[in-house]
């Protein structure tokens, strides 16, 4: 391709998202006049949910492609500042705009190994990774493995590897946009899903990665103007300055740590009534500890007894003329909800106790690194806090759907400024996470915590209606004033909530939901893409039917992604397990898998296809057998090894990847010069034309 | 293939760099933060441990990733094997 081509296609590209943010902008201003005229906030959520689908897939079907350079790499013709964006969209995912503030919030400098992990890792693809793979400049990451390794055996694990890793990712990302849509337009939850399925499909299925490149820089520009925009605001708002990034380290946090210093110093008048309701908390733990104990001594025969309590109980309240309805109805509830055995009174009962005993504890410090109790419990949080930045940063350095973007450049040198440009934009967002925790946390304990409840601000009220797992707000020692232990919230309230605790108009809140869905949808469609050519490209046509031709082969891929999305949304009905476990299962198993033997493969001549195989076995098998025993979910919960977490079950795997591909390589003869002088190629830039066999 | 002198050269400069910029890496990646209580002492932006964490890591890791790109598009000219030679 020319250079002056691409110098215009660049140009072109720069005015058509000139006039696209321009235009989304006005878009938003619409709504906002439209607010202004008292159109009801329902509809307008769903002119802001719809109105961005319908545009994403329009860019989709603008880009439709029958050409299997543009479906499967975009033609490699995306400039590194696009590709940056568009990594970006397809990195952030429901997960990092929803759910990260809000883990920042309840869990201070512990939470910040999601903001390190998320980004270090590109350091790992910038140097050891992006540079390498686009000058090798297939299609896919298994590609790479069979290539590099040679055979079949090597390609089909990767294969296995990226379908496994993709697919946990995908189904998380599916549920966070049910999750969006159903919260903001008041569908329902299946119905959600559905809605944002199609908004998925329509990009992949017709220009597939082409198209999904160019919606994914849309969807970057909406979601990055809806994460700042925001919080700008909520700064400008609590300390005058308009950069949250350094107003809410040099304003907020000081004011943030003397209150909670105050919370937990009970000499002072605040301190004392925050430890009245600690002391209740307390004494619930102490309450439900004293039936555990009872239900090892007394078996069945304490769990009924417990039972006809509870009944009795409800009688007298029935009998009682004064007591109120609301007290009658959570007696019955009681006992309608008692536990039917011992092993469901134990898991019950095991879950509220925790839930009063982390009422209980005194508030955390937001600054201060690995809070526990005693030591041994600071040493596991710090060990922890490693494994988990490792794991992160080593899986993303190996997710396939991240590495497979840096094949779309047009040069290895564009893939080098694109790494950059990704990460630019990824930190961006990154960067204020942490800043908005900190306001928003500002905002509870220094104006909500000392409230009257009669006059609660207007945020805590509407959400405390939608939704009492999102926020509850109970005056349990009864001083009609609130404390902080009297306030529960939901980690994905932080960001939702936050225009409304800025005092923004309903518009703004809209472009939030909208934000969070082009997150969601962005990852989605590059994981489903990823998924979909494992199985189109590496098995169909490269194994099972090399002479295919091309209209075929993608034909067959859209076919599968098809299938694919559904299988996925089938699965995100079954609602397993939470957001952040899924994602950390994803990671783990991308670092395991394919970092060992990606990495060994460029820097390691030596390296060998039986090493490859052992290595991208091993890890693969540690790190899944580690999770299917200590994840709660399978319900094994054997014990841990050196008190890993299960979200880091990576740490193993990829240890003992590396130490597989080194064994391995070393017991077996050493590669073909074919395949060492594959190394090479991919090393430089450009070898010089004339090559021939080398020496060594 | 036949690697060059130069070619051998280049790959030199490029681990060299490599493991520079992946030092500073892992320093603000898992030194920092095992020591990030006691850097808490020290005040930065608010606590210097914190900070690093929160924002510092984050800048560097954004400068590393640039410098990279940077220092390396420069050296495959200087060792004459940037693309568009021959592929």
């Amino acid at each position: 391709m020319a250079g002056g081509s691409n110098a215009a296609f660049y140009r072109q590209l720069k005015r058509y998202y000139g006039f696209y943010a321009g235009g989304f902008l006005s878009f938003v201003l619409c709504i906002g006049a439209l607010e202004f005229l008292g159109v009801p906030h329902r509809f307008l959520g769903y002119l802001f949910l719809f109105a961005t689908i319908l545009f994403y897939a329009g860019i989709g079907f603008l880009s439709k492609t029958a050409d299997v350079s543009e479906y499967y790499v975009a033609g490699r013709r995306v400039p590194a500042l696009f590709n940056g964006m568009a990594t970006g969209a397809d990195w952030m995912s429901a997960a990092s705009f929803i759910g990260m503030a809000g883990t920042l919030y309840a869990t201070g400098y512990d939470g910040l190994a999601f903001v390190m992990g998320w980004t270090g890792g590109y350091v790992l693809v910038a140097l050891l990774l992006a540079p390498y793979l686009r000058k090798f400049g297939q299609y896919t990451i298994p590609d790479f493995l069979g290539a590099r390794y040679g055979g079949n055996i090597p390609r089909l694990i990767g294969v296995f590897a990226a379908i496994l890793c993709s697919f946990t990712y995908v189904v998380a990302q599916i549920y966070g946009v049910g999750i969006i849509t159903s919260r903001f337009t008041g569908l329902e939850f299946t119905i959600g899903v559905f809605v944002g399925l199609a908004g998925i499909l329509v990009c992949s299925f017709l220009g597939g990665m082409k198209a999904v490149t160019w919606t994914q820089v849309a969807q970057y520009i909406v979601l990055i103007v809806a994460y700042m925009l925001p919080v700008v605001w909520l700064s400008v708002k609590h300390t005058g300055v308009p950069i949250p990034q350094i107003s809410a380290y040099t304003t907020a946090l000081p004011k943030v740590s003397a209150l909670e210093r105050e919370f937990n110093d009970k000499t002072t008048p605040r301190g004392a009534a925050e430890d009245e309701v600690r002391q209740i908390f307390r004494d619930r733990v102490a309450d439900v500890d004293a039936r555990l104990a009872g239900l090892e001594a007394g078996g069945v025969a304490f769990l009924a007894a417990e039972k006809d309590k509870l009944v009795a109980r409800a009688q007298e309240l029935r009998k009682d003329r004064n007591a109120g309805v609301k007290l009658i109805d959570a007696a019955d509830r009681a006992v309608r909800e008692f536990p039917a055995n011992p092993a469901a009174a134990r898991v019950a009962w095991q879950q509220e106790r925790n839930a009063a005993a982390a009422r209980a504890a005194p508030v955390r410090a937001h600054a201060e690194p690995y809070v526990a109790a005693d030591e041994a419990g600071r040493t596991r949080a710090k060990k922890n806090f490693f494994a988990l930045v490792f794991c992160l940063m080593v899986g993303t350095a190996a997710l396939p759907h991240i590495l497979m973007r840096f094949y779309t450049t047009p040069s290895v040198q564009e893939a080098r400024r694109s790494v950059f440009w990704s990460l630019f934009f990824i930190v961006l967002l990154y960067l204020t996470a942490p800043a908005l925790a900190i306001l928003a946390k500002y905002e509870i304990y220094g104006s909500l915590v000392g409230s009257a409840f009669a006059q609660l601000p207007g945020w805590v009220s509407n959400w405390a209606a939608v939704d009492r797992a999102l926020m509850s707000i109970t005056d349990i020692n009864r001083d009609g004033i609130v404390q902080l232990a009297e306030i529960t919230i939901d980690g994905d309230l932080i960001v939702l909530a936050t225009p409304e605790i800025a005092g923004l108009p309903y518009m703004i809140s809209g472009l939030v939901a909208a934000g969070g869905l082009a997150a969601a949808l962005s990852t989605a469609d590059g994981l489903l893409l990823t998924i979909a050519n494992a199985l189109s490209h590496d098995v169909y046509y490269k194994i099972l039917a090399p002479n295919a031709p091309t209209t075929r082969r993608l034909v067959v891929s859209k076919g599968l992604l098809l299938v694919v999305a559904l299988i996925a949304a089938y699965v995100t009905l079954l609602k397993p397990g939470n957001i952040l476990s899924l994602v950390g299962a994803a990671f783990s198993l991308a670092a395991a898998a394919f970092f060992p033997a990606l990495v060994c493969g460029i820097f390691w001549k030596r390296a060998n296809r039986f090493g490859a195989v052992l290595g991208m076995s091993l890890g693969l098998g540690v790190t899944l057998l580690y999770m299917v025993r200590t994840y709660p979910f399978f319900g094994i919960n054997a014990p841990l090894w050196w008190d890993i977490n299960p979200i880091s079950s990576g740490v193993f795997g990829v240890l003992l990847g590396f130490a597989g591909v080194i064994v391995g390589s070393l017991l077996t003869p050493a590669p073909s010069q074919r395949l060492q002088d594959l190394v090479d190629y991919v090393r430089y830039p450009s070898i010089g034309e004339k090559a021939s066999r080398a020496e060594s | 293939m036949r690697l060059t002198d130069r070619h051998r050269a280049h790959w030199r400069r490029n681990l060299r760099l490599t493991t520079v910029l992946l030092s500073v890496w892992f320093l603000l990646s898992f030194v920092t933060p095992w020591f990030a209580r006691e850097l808490n002492a020290f005040d930065f932006i608010g606590p210097l441990g914190f900070y690093l964490a929160a924002q510092g890591a984050l800048i560097v890791y954004v400068l590393i990733v640039w410098y990279y790109a940077h220092r390396m598009n420069r050296l495959d000219e200087a060792f004459g094997v940037q693309e568009g030679g021959d592929d």
